[in-house]
């Protein structure tokens, strides 16, 4: 096994490596969610996603059983 | 109107989310009815009876297991399995192996109850199943992911709704705690009993890592894809931020693996260890919090609901109680506040605010959602959807203010000293402290449960009601078509 690939095998150097690689994944992540307006405004439309299956239609207008 | 939900019955396998959904409120009913009794247990020891199935040390895990696994692990199958199909829309993948999930997980539960009242348990917390369980929930829940994974595989929907996400991280999560934390040599083929393969502080850090993320992925990210879900479908209006769901789902599934070791603050555990989950538990605060916000603001511009709708009321009231237990919890796993509550009733309390406030007010908005709609009729009683939602609220309290007494006040005499250095406090005397508060305890059980029964009620007379309406519908197109 190379030399580098010896490095990651010692804890103290993975561990932190991983903790890094994790961060800068994390902030990868909110640069990609936040930073185009264009997709932004795309991820955004899929919160319709439960709304366009609506069943309003199918369940009867609510009139407690108390109420008859 | 009765053609469009036979096209959706015909569309959607209803009758897995159906069973599914009964289950929960039986296993509901049940654990909490357990959960009661133990706590009166504790308030007047002789319901013990001497009689050793009965006690609260094999009732206790009948209790936990039967509330997180049996209820709520019921309502996550439920929900998982109607959201996934109405938001991919399409049909669950292969009836055969979702059914199998269903009577596998039941028996698992059933025979884990029975198991610990007849003395076996491996006593690893929430996961005292014998290892015969332990392999049939592991062969039930790999099945379960890929009835889940293939369903989304063949959704019509392009995009795969954040909901989802929840659901399939919880389902990844729990089969890698569950198997890792299982590891163990049998004594024998025939033999119930088992040796952990992890020894010594090894095993406390798995048994906690399982502990806890038990908690952040049974109890908190399945959950949270439930209220991704029916909080917009109740409220008539989109998450206030899908963007903000993202970012809610990320941060917490880098963050919740780390934080387990918390719960072994001032043990042998290396320092280190301890101050790494409790940076990371802090840490927690956000994306907890951002979830919590992009709930309460999607009601933003329809509070007028509730007042009329008590769907939105259980809705609303578990956000608060999710907002308020992962302020809690990060709090307790501060060294210096838990070498106070750490081995006190605090903790149960905390516990019971998180799941009684969050996981079960969730899911009781979540099935008078779902109920409806299975069955294709309105729910018997909304009258007593309200006082449910007001029993369990009551009940929340006390359990948890009666709680903060005795644990705060257990620790505080626990660790007083006289004058002259000596323990201010005998032992004896913290437990007859704690008298009162499990009295209060008790009571407030007590009213939380009651809620449950008349959900309970509710609910069956609304299954009740639509299969009597459906006999009534069959009985006159037979009469139409015997005249024709």
């Amino acid at each position: 096994m190379s030399e580098f690939a010896l490095w990651f095998t010692k804890m103290e150097h993975s561990k932190p490596f991983a903790l890094v690689l994790f961060f800068i994944t994390f902030i990868g992540i909110v640069l990609y969610v936040y930073a185009n307006r264009k997709r932004g405004e795309r991820l955004e439309s899929y919160k319709n996603i439960p709304l366009e299956d609506d069943d309003a239609d199918r369940i009867p207008h609510h009139k407690d059983k108390d109420d008859e | 109107m009765a053609n469009t939900f036979a096209q959706a019955t015909e569309q959607y396998n209803y009758d897995i989310v159906r069973k599914f959904t009964v289950m929960t409120v039986i296993w509901g009913v049940i654990g909490m009815g357990v959960g009661v009794y133990i706590a009166s247990e504790l308030a007047w020891p002789f319901l013990n009876f001497d009689i050793p199935q009965i006690t609260f040390g094999r009732l206790r895990p009948v209790h936990t297991t039967l509330v997180i696994f049996g209820f709520g692990g019921s309502a996550l199958f439920a929900t998982s399995y109607y959201i996934v199909q109405r938001t991919c829309q399409t049909r669950l993948f292969n009836d055969t192996m979702a059914n199998f999930t269903f009577w596998g997980w039941q028996v698992a539960i059933a025979l884990s109850a029975i198991s610990y009242m007849a003395g076996y348990t491996q006593a690893r917390e929430y996961a005292e199943m014998v290892w015969p369980i332990d392999i049939l929930i592991a062969v039930v829940w790999v099945t379960y992911l890929m009835v889940f994974v293939m369903t989304l595989l063949r959704r019509s929907q392009p995009h795969i709704y954040v909901a989802n996400w929840f659901f399939v991280a919880f389902i990844l999560a729990t089969a890698l705690l569950h198997i890792f934390n299982n590891m163990a040599v049998p004594v024998s083929l025939f033999s119930l009993e088992s040796y952990s393969l992890h020894a010594g502080v090894q095993d406390a850090m798995t048994q906690w890592w399982y502990g806890h993320n038990a908690v952040g992925f049974f109890l908190t990210a399945a959950f949270l894809g439930m209220m991704y879900y029916f909080v917009p479908k109740q409220a008539g209006r989109p998450v206030y931020s899908y963007r903000l769901s993202i970012i809610h789902f990320w941060a917490l599934i880098f963050l919740y693996m780390w934080v387990g070791a918390h719960h072994l603050h001032w043990t042998a555990l290396p320092d280190w260890t301890s101050s790494l989950a409790a940076t990371f538990s802090i840490l927690l605060l956000l994306p907890s919090w951002g979830g919590m916000i992009n709930g309460i603001m999607t009601l933003s511009g329809a509070w007028e609901r509730l007042r009329t709708d008590p769907v939105i009321r259980f809705m609303i009231v578990s956000l608060s109680f999710y907002g308020m237990a992962t302020f809690e919890g990060p709090l307790m796993s501060l060294k210096s506040i838990n070498a106070l509550s750490h081995y006190t009733d605090w903790t149960i309390g905390h516990v019971h605010s998180g799941t009684l406030g969050w996981v079960s007010m969730i899911t009781f908005g979540s099935l008078y959602h779902m109920v409806p709609r299975l069955y294709e009729t309105k729910m018997y009683s909304q009258r007593l959807m309200f006082t449910h939602f007001w029993l369990a609220t009551i009940g929340i309290v006390l359990y948890i203010t009666s709680m903060w007494v005795a644990g705060i006040g257990q620790g505080l005499m626990l660790r007083a000293f006289d004058e002259y250095g000596n323990l201010a406090y005998t032992f004896v005397e913290t437990v007859s402290f704690l008298h009162t508060p499990y009295v209060w305890r008790a009571i407030g059980g007590g009213f939380f449960l009651s809620g449950m029964a008349l959900m309970a009620y509710n609910v069956f007379m609304t299954i009740y009601q639509a299969k009597r309406g459906q006999s009534v519908m069959d009985a006159k197109i037979a009469a139409k078509m015997a005249q024709a």
